[in-house]
């Protein structure tokens, strides 16, 4: 297991110009993206939905590579999405999975089978042509610079250390810096949609 | 002379495409009803457009809320019983992202005859105005205008307007 902002942090040498749609891991990568237009930190509109959203956004840009850092928690709630993700096969849908073996944001309560579940195997049967699965950060990094470089759809399950928040929501950090509105108008002015 | 015949008694899936053309739509996000398989051959062989199939209707939202985002003109196409199954997903990634989308709903259940028996029909507009959506009734190709009326009103209020689809396409159901 490894900490969600080490993984970011190694991530973010070889992103390039990929648009990223951060998830779950947005209150970590919002202090280490440097491009913060390519950047659409959502929050959690409603619980997951992050695959779909990213996944569109793929669609609609195919010339650009999109980089969804999904969670276990969403995934499970949406399993069917990665059907749907196969048979449309976008080339430049990078798929990320958080794997904190629980709700973080709720207390940490486990998901269902949450230490059993091997989620690159769900998405290879799914359809996705390549699937891995990271629990060592050094093997991740290794193996980074070839996942971005080939085509996609490609999944990989990240083992992350649970950072569990207990705080009420009220009193929790406010990380998001823009309204999901803005976010999504800064995207499309920098890649240049009317 | 114009022989163009407009039924008001049925709704074909040759009115329906038009709209949707008419309206620029790019990407159909759908599961299949009953009321929706002869449209979905046309759909099939328009080249304008791309169908993208989702096991689970609540999935469609998210998904068109990305399409949209990136700049393209998605429609929602999914029966009333998927449309409550959505309701959260309606919520965020629909309402909650300013998202100008048609949700055109097979309206399964749905009767102008005496007492309404199906439950998927008699909670529909229940649920469409518990989310302050608007919608339109249509039921035959009399009603074509509607379906436009529904893209402007999405389009200018930048949020979801559903269209109610009160037949199943003709067509289908007597070709033999």
């Amino acid at each position: 297991m490894f900490k969600t902002a080490d993984m970011l942090k190694i991530f973010n040498k070889y992103r390039g110009d990929a648009i990223v749609v951060p998830g779950r891991g947005g209150k970590f990568w919002i202090d280490i993206s440097q491009k913060e237009k390519l950047d659409v930190p959502l929050g959690d509109p409603a619980m997951g939905g992050h695959c779909g959203f990213a996944f569109g956004l793929a669609m609609a840009l195919p010339h650009r590579k999109v980089v969804l850092f999904d969670s276990e928690g969403d995934l499970q709630m949406s399993l069917g999405v990665l059907m749907t993700v196969a048979e449309r096969k976008p080339a430049n849908f990078y798929h990320f999975m958080l794997d904190n073996e629980c709700y973080g944001t709720t207390g940490g309560q486990p998901v269902p089978n949450a230490k059993n579940v091997r989620y690159d195997l769900l998405a290879k049967g799914a359809g996705y042509p390549r699937a891995f699965a990271f629990t060592e950060l050094d093997e991740f990094s290794k193996a980074l610079p070839e996942i971005l470089e080939q085509p996609g759809p490609v999944f990989a399950a990240l083992k992350i250390v649970p950072e569990i928040e207990n705080e009420a929501i009220g009193q929790r950090r406010r990380w998001m810096t823009r309204t999901r509105q803005q976010a999504i108008a800064d995207l499309r002015k920098e890649v240049q949609i009317a | 002379m114009n022989d163009t015949v407009v039924s008001t008694t049925q709704l074909s899936p040759e009115t329906v495409l038009s709209q949707m053309k008419k309206h620029g739509i790019t990407h159909v996000v759908w599961l299949p009803d009953s009321e929706t398989n002869w449209l979905y051959l046309l759909m099939q062989a328009e080249p304008s457009l791309t169908l993208v199939p989702v096991p689970r209707e609540g999935l469609a939202s998210s998904i068109a809320a990305g399409l949209h985002a990136g700049g393209k003109k998605p429609l929602i196409l999914i029966q009333n019983t998927g449309l409550m199954e959505s309701g959260d997903s309606i919520r965020g990634w629909l309402l909650g992202m300013d998202v100008p989308v048609v949700i055109m709903v097979g309206l399964r259940g749905w009767t102008r005859h005496g007492v309404t028996q199906d439950t998927a029909a008699v909670y529909t507009e229940r649920f469409l105005n518990a989310f302050n959506i608007n919608y339109y009734l249509v039921e035959s190709d009399a009603d074509a205008d509607r379906i436009h009326v529904a893209f402007e009103e999405a389009q200018k209020t930048n949020r979801p307007v559903a269209v109610l689809i009160g037949d199943e396409y003709h067509g289908f159901h007597t070709k033999k």
